[in-house]
């Protein structure tokens, strides 16, 4: 019975998350209808347990006795008079015995959720890893012009991969916007990046973009910002994985706060 | 009977019992009549319901209420950055795997109360060897990652399916599906030939496997977790005790993998890597083995190998072969549902001949 808590606790704590926006620290906005779904399942998995254990305690006595019995084949033959009570009981005894213990281990993610609710990887994930853009996702093909108005407002990876792969062609001299968190470069110099997921955030990448002109100073790490500018062919090396880091020619900035999703 | 009768034999089976249960959770040795007497200890608290009762529900209830309390020098503890990331990483892949394990854990209860016994001895060839290939490329249809595989596998064990076959099917579903092919051509853009090298090494790895098994295989090596026995219930009761079951066991090995994988997110910088990148046998080896600690889902695994770009394509070919079929959440989940001395042996030759196949089919292919 404890697990079958253990269950809709820990559905409950996806369901939580996946209703409000925490889901989004960590996998992709797509999973939404299925952790609703996945999670509405798992308690209903658990009360339909609990439902057949708590049974029995209100059935006749005598109906405990027939399951009590040592004999397998009488229990087998109470199954087969199929009285309701008795197959719950059965159900029970073998509920009881075959919980594995493993699953309380189902209680940590659930108080991970619930309590800790743990933040959107940030600038220490973003510095473990090489940025995302690599020389080989250079896909050769024209890019589309930028959104209209002024600023236009983009992603750090769509300005960074126009900024490398298309030398910048199609930004041309317009303005861009763009919003990420503040990390330090490998120059010790603070930089913008953005994490992207693919799925969830144990495969999360950072996009990382180096920032010159006005240069945005004495903010904390993981600082979000939004960064007005226009682009420039100043390019780095991201010394994890030896991928070139684009730069922006930053003429504003302001700090926001941390976007719904923190991932692009 | 008299009720005092069932009291005095479960006491002195308890001290028998609980041990091996504790040790080996997949024991299915256990004879009949000790089956029975040990079901009867565990009917004890149900009678006396003070007795046996602390331990379960109650402890859930104080450990919550502790937790309550205790929630703000959790939460500082945890603010350092390593930690943070390290909790971030393990909640998400908790998070990502659960519509993945409860669709694989209710196919897989499906497959246990819905499909006769008797469908499968017609929808797989006869022959074992036969079968092999047939499961192989079965698993193009289940759209998933491989935490639902693994319940699925060890459903089909259950209901007679050869366990080659189910080995094979184990291995291939999550590699070869629809999702993660596509998955993979969009990471590669410039490399459509890794979506065609990825989908026939882990074919053939497939294969391989579950022909080793029926030559080098024995049944006892695999455990099932004993189960209620479903065919004395009806339908309905058997479908949501087989769910929650699964969920429990495929569930609780699925935490402890996530929490190696997160420490390995958390602990192994890819600088290490840089390191390694330019010599060709260990760029093979290291990826191989970062699969196996990363423990990524199969759709997304993809477009981390892409991103480890200082890599040649066969390492990376290596990082996509064997990630889907060894890694600490599978290992961990095998060991749960197949039992330990399956997983001893099973991972570390599927971690062989993945690493072979992959690097014959990358000097082949790419």
């Amino acid at each position: 019975m404890a697990q079958a808590c253990v269950m809709i606790f820990f559905g409950a704590a996806v369901l939580r998350a996946s209703v409000t926006d925490l889901y989004l620290r960590y996998v992709k906005e797509g999973l939404r209808p299925f952790l609703i779904a996945a999670s509405l399942l798992l308690i209903a998995v658990a009360v339909m347990t609990l439902w057949y254990e708590l049974r029995p305690y209100a059935d006749a006595p005598e109906d405990r006795n027939d399951a009590e019995d040592p004999s397998s084949g009488n229990r087998r033959q109470s199954d087969e008079q199929s009285t309701s009570g008795s197959t719950a009981e059965d159900l029970h005894d073998e509920h009881a015995h075959h919980e594995p213990r493993v699953a309380w281990l189902l209680l940590l993610p659930a108080l991970g959720l619930l309590l800790l609710a743990p933040p959107a990887l940030g600038s220490y994930a973003a510095g473990q890893a090489g940025t995302a853009l690599t020389a080989e996702q250079d896909y050769g093909y024209d890019y589309p012009p930028l959104p209209a108005g002024d600023p236009a407002t983009t992603s750090v990876f769509d300005y960074a991969a126009r900024a490398l792969f298309d030398k910048g062609q199609s930004i041309g001299n317009r303005r861009v916007q763009l919003t990420g968190f503040i990390t330090p470069g490998p120059d010790g110099q603070p930089i913008l990046a953005r994490m992207i997921l693919s799925c969830c955030a144990a495969d999360g990448r950072p996009v990382k973009l180096g920032l010159a002109g006005d240069v945005p100073t004495g903010l904390a790490n993981d600082t979000w910002i939004q960064v007005t500018g226009r682009y420039t062919d100043r390019v780095t090396r991201d010394p994890i994985n030896d991928e070139e880091i684009p730069y922006i020619d930053v003429e504003s900035w302001r700090q926001v706060t941390a976007p719904k999703d923190p991932y692009e | 009977m008299a009720a005092s009768e069932p009291t005095t034999s479960s006491s002195a089976s308890t001290a028998a019992d609980d041990p091996a249960t504790l040790d080996a959770p997949g024991d299915a040795h256990a004879t009949a009549p000790t089956l029975d007497a040990a079901q009867h200890d565990r009917a004890q608290p149900s009678r006396f319901p003070f007795a046996g009762r602390i331990g379960s529900v109650e402890i859930l209830a104080a450990v919550l209420v502790l937790l309550i309390f205790l929630r703000d020098p959790l939460a500082r503890l945890l603010s350092a950055p390593s930690l943070a990331t390290w909790t971030t990483v393990f909640v998400s892949v908790m998070v990502q795997a659960v519509p993945f394990l409860v669709f694989g854990v209710l196919l897989s209860a499906a497959i246990a109360v819905f499909v006769p016994r008797s469908f499968w001895a017609r929808a797989l060839p006869k022959h074992p060897a036969l079968a092999v290939p047939v499961a192989s490329a079965a698993g193009v249809i289940l759209p998933g990652c491989e935490c639902g595989a693994v319940p699925i596998a060890g459903s089909l064990i259950r209901r007679g399916v050869t366990p080659a076959a189910a080995l094979a099917f184990l291995l291939a579903a999550p590699a070869i599906n629809p999702i993660v092919l596509v998955a993979t051509a969009v990471a590669f853009p410039n490399n459509p030939e890794m979506v065609l090298a990825r989908a026939v090494a882990s074919l053939i790895v497939a294969m391989v496997m579950g022909w080793l098994w029926l030559r080098l295989g024995r049944a006892d090596w695999i455990r099932l977790p004993r189960r209620p026995d479903l065919d004395g219930l009806r339908r309905g009761e058997a479908f949501w005790s087989a769910v929650r079951h699964d969920v429990a066991h495929a569930g609780g090995f699925l935490v402890i993998g996530a929490m190696a994988a997160a420490t390995i997110n958390v602990v192994v910088p890819e600088q290490w890597l840089q390191t390694l990148a330019d010599q060709p046998v260990l760029s093979v080896l290291a990826l191989a083995g970062l699969a196996v600690l990363l423990s990524i889902c199969s759709e997304a695994d993809a477009f981390v190998a892409a991103s480890l770009s200082q890599f040649s394509l066969t390492a990376r070919l290596a990082f996509l072969v064997v990630g889907p079929m060894v890694d600490l959440k599978l290992i961990s989940m095998q060991a749960g549902i197949f039992g330990r001395r399956f997983a001893a042996r099973f991972a570390p030759a599927t971690f062989t001949v993945a690493v072979a196949v992959a690097v014959i089919t990358g000097m082949v292919l790419l």
